[in-house]
């Protein structure tokens, strides 16, 4: 008879009795194929560097680097937030009008109160932010409403809200010349050469990592979507974690749109428009499964990199823009190919080892 | 009844008090009372539907009762929810293991429960070795950091075993945790649930395995219809009792089969396996009959009918209809032969539920019943119309959505889809699941008229009186075998359940 490894009523034969399994290979094995998903998104990236700076020495000039770094900061931001959501198998499509409403809110309040604290800014942007994706979670987690359809409705509710606001207050654009300086210092600041901004996204990576990994409220991040049902059954609180993926996503949503302000220091409604998709692109192209359960805010946070450089890069190399959302459907495509043949070693390697069991 | 309650040891921990509970219509829990005691493994027993599965979820804090109490420690509680049953020192381990695919072993059983560094930060290491201290004093050799995904069904339960462990459980609650186990794990499992046992903790053990049932536990407590019968020791007690007790009905006249003389075979099945599923299974269908196929749930009948039809694919035998072998995997040549599958859960599969009593009935003629491509609405109205007539169906309108239908005229209009294909051979999966038993009979009445104009009928039914009062022969199928062929004139309550429990039949021995 042969082998039933899979829900099997049949009668288990006897040689199936006292496994003989061995040691703690399992977690140098899953380690190195997480570590290898990171590190194919690594080469790429460095792929894609030395391909452009063979064609183009000027690519990795100072200023070049800054403004490519400037710009990652931005969509890094914004993946870091979107990966606690996918992780819990929702997603977030309305962060771009979150950044747009965050940005615009920011950039009235120093125009009306000039002498607003740059520290006050950033949190004024990042509530307004919190309280969008509170909005969202409630929605999702109390009435169990799909995230996809809740967020796609917010996603015009804020930029319409965004719209109606700078309309009504007569002020479609916000320009330079209205911020006070303090706030545009902060768009061009560096700390040992590297612009702040970029700081900023690499903390807020570092921070959600963290937290993600070391805390039980985290980890119950990643079992509400690898197996909702379990997660009831073992007592996890699903709404509120839920809940609270959202707040912490809509707050990062805001902070971006706080960047963006100071990076571009021009506003007008349209601000991150369009942004959902390219975060949800970062998120899948660094290895976060769409259906929840698994991926790093680290692997997230290398793919917003890579698909930035690739905007960056391709005009340097002479080619068309129009080619960027090209790379970046086939690197999309690529990464669910590669995440499903890992997949698969992952499962036939964990299987050969029960293969004793198997006759 | 309660004999043991006198002479049982330790105090009472855990005790549900007429207990009710219904989904919708249909009572689950009628009156269900229980008493676990500090110190000893209890057995629960019953038939498929008896209410056990309702039972341990109302212990787990999943479903809240309707009516009656649940006392711990003589105090009445709420379990609201999981959380507060684990709270309150109760233990699950369900019949599907549930698990988190993506995360390790280790993080599987203290999930929620990690041990903690200072700041409330996750110490991996304590984590790492309080699991292999668990999966030590279990014996198995489980690897802690592997992710759950990929174990197989008896690594995933002793994964959850360990997680019941990890928490000191003072009340253990198995729903049949060894339909997946060999010999040797199901030992491992039973020294657990004894040492827990004799440190004062109360076990309780659903499962259909007598020989199981007596080898673990004191006393043995059987339901019926949702209904407490009898709580008794088990050294009072024999498995034919037991067995009695569980059926314990009347075969009601409510299942009207025609007697009809046989024709010529329609259907043959002959060693179909399906690895890990099924294995070996041959049977032949006469047409005007009406074969029966029982068993114990997840014993694989579906699964089979299934294969047959060819939803399923199959790894050997064949299947021939009048003759003609079918091409394996492939329901439209099934159709096409003659067969019709009417699936175990009509919601999910039988059904359209937006769609109208009409659109239903005829889906399956779509092509015959429309003109250069487009469906004629007057062909599928007159068509729906004849076969509402002939099934009786209770509609408001034949364009109402099949929603509003009731469970019994749903099934109706089921039937009615597969019987416009006027097939030769009809294969109905509890036919009469979740249907009130007014519309049950005219459902059997149904079945039997069919037969009686030569239809060859296979029955896939886990409710014993079904079976015995329409099957002209019951196949009982245990743990994926076909173990007995009963005919009509000596099949009773109790020789179908010995053969399903594995504990009796013609071909039983052979399997066990």
């Amino acid at each position: 008879m042969s082998a039933p490894v899979t829900g099997t009523p049949a009668a288990l034969p006897e040689e199936l009795a006292a496994p003989e399994r061995t040691g703690h290979r399992g977690s140098a094995l899953v380690h190195r194929l997480f570590v290898v998903r990171e590190l194919g998104i690594l080469a790429a990236l460095v792929l894609l560097v030395v391909v452009t700076v063979v064609a183009n020495p000027r690519f990795l000039s100072g200023q070049n680097v800054r403004d490519l770094l400037l710009s990652a900061a931005i969509l890094t931001v914004l993946a870091a937030g979107q990966t606690m959501v996918i992780v819990t198998r929702n997603v977030d499509l309305s962060v771009g009008s979150v950044l747009g409403l965050s940005a615009y809110a920011t950039g009235t309040l120093l125009v009306v109160a000039p002498g607003t604290p740059v520290v006050v800014a950033v949190l004024a942007g990042t509530a307004v932010g919190a309280v969008c994706g509170l909005l969202n979670g409630l929605v999702v987690a109390a009435a169990g409403v799909p995230s996809l359809v809740v967020t796609l409705g917010t996603l015009y509710a804020f930029r319409g809200l965004d719209s109606l606001w700078a309309s009504s207050a007569d002020r479609l654009q916000i320009n330079a010349a209205d911020l006070p300086s303090g706030f545009k210092a902060l768009g061009g600041a560096r700390l040992l050469g590297v612009p702040v901004l970029f700081l900023v996204a690499v903390a807020v990576v570092l921070l959600v990592g963290w937290y993600l990994r070391t805390f039980r409220s985290g980890r119950e991040l990643y079992g509400i979507g690898s197996a909702p049902e379990a997660a009831r059954l073992s007592g996890i609180p699903v709404g509120r974690r839920v809940l609270t993926a959202f707040v912490v996503n809509g707050a990062l949503a805001g902070l971006a749109g706080v960047l963006y302000a100071a990076r571009f220091q021009t506003l007008d409604t349209t601000a991150g428009t369009g942004q959902e998709l390219f975060v949800v692109a970062a998120a899948v192209v660094g290895g976060v499964a769409i259906f929840g359960g698994s991926g790093s805010v680290y692997g997230a946070a290398l793919g917003a990199l890579l698909l930035t450089t690739i905007g960056t890069a391709l005009p340097q190399l002479g080619l068309d823009p129009f080619w960027r959302d090209a790379a970046v459907g086939a690197l999309i495509l690529a990464a669910i190919a590669l995440d499903r043949a890992l997949q698969l070693r992952l499962a036939a390697r964990l299987r050969g080892r029960n293969a004793r069991r198997d006759r | 009844m309660d004999h043991a309650s006198s002479s049982a040891p330790g105090r009472v921990v855990l005790a549900l008090e007429d207990v009710g509970k219904s989904f919708g219509a249909v009572a689950a829990l009628r009156g269900a009372q229980l008493e676990l005691h500090a110190g000893e493994a209890h057995a629960l027993v019953g038939e498929n539907g008896a209410g056990k599965s309702t039972l341990v979820k109302i212990l787990a804090g999943v479903h809240g009762p309707d009516t009656g109490r649940v006392l711990l420690d003589g105090q009445p509680v709420t379990l609201t929810d999981p959380a507060a049953a684990r709270a309150a020192g109760i233990a699950v381990i369900y019949q599907e293991p549930t698990l988190f695919p993506d995360l390790s072993v280790a993080e599987n059983i203290f999930m929620g429960r990690q041990p903690l560094l200072p700041g409330r930060r996750i110490d991996r290491r304590t984590l790492g070795r309080r699991c292999r201290e668990l999966f030590d004093r279990l014996g198995v050799a489980l690897d802690p950091d592997r992710p759950a995904r990929g174990l197989s069904i008896a690594d995933q339960q002793m994964v959850e075993i360990a997680k019941a462990l990890s928490f000191d459980a003072r009340v253990l609650v198995m729903d049949e945790p060894t339909a997946a186990l060999s010999g040797v794990e199901v030992e491992r499992l039973f020294a657990v649930a004894r040492s827990l046992r004799d440190s004062g903790a109360a076990v309780l053990f659903i499962s259909h395995r007598f020989d199981e049932v007596f080898d673990l536990c004191d006393r043995i407590t059987v339901m019926r219809d949702g209904q407490w019968v009898s709580t008794d020791l088990a050294r009072d007690l024999t498995v034919d009792q037991v067995v009695r007790r569980m059926v314990g009905r009347e075969v009601s006249s409510l299942f009207p089969k025609i007697d009809v003389e046989p024709g010529e075979v329609v259907l043959e099945v002959r060693g179909l396996t399906r690895r890990g599923v099924f294995a070996d299974v041959s049977f032949d269908v006469r047409a005007g009959e009406i074969v029966a196929l029982a068993g114990l749930v997840g014993a694989g009948r579906s699964e089979i009918v299934r294969a047959v039809f060819g939803v399923d694919p199959y790894d050997a035998g064949s299947v021939r209809v009048g003759g003609e072998e079918l091409r394996r995997g492939d329901p439209a040549a099934a159709m096409a032969a003659g067969i019709a599958l009417v699936p175990e859960d009509r919601r999910q599969q039988g059904l359209v539920m937006e769609l109208s009593v009409e659109r239903n009935a005829t889906l399956t003629r779509r092509w015959e019943l429309a003109r250069g491509g487009l469906l004629s609405s007057r062909a599928e109205r007159a068509q729906a119309a004849e076969w509402s007539r002939k099934l009786q169906v209770k509609a408001g309108k034949l364009s109402d959505p099949v929603s509003t239908l009731s469970g019994g005229n749903q099934q109706k209009v089921v039937l009615a889809k597969w019987l416009s294909t006027e097939p030769r051979v009809l294969i109905v999966d509890e036919p009469t699941r979740g249907i009130d038993v007014g519309t049950k009979s005219e459902v059997h009445r149904l079945l039997s008229e069919l037969a009686a104009g030569g239809l060859a009928v296979v029955m896939v039914s886990s409710e014993l009186p079904e079976v015995l009062g329409m099957a002209d022969r019951v196949l009982v199928v245990s743990e994926g075998r076909l173990v007995d062929d009963i005919p009509r004139a000596r099949a009773d309550e109790d020789s179908v359940m010995l053969a399903a429990t594995g504990q009796g039949g013609t071909r039983a021995g052979a399997a066990r």
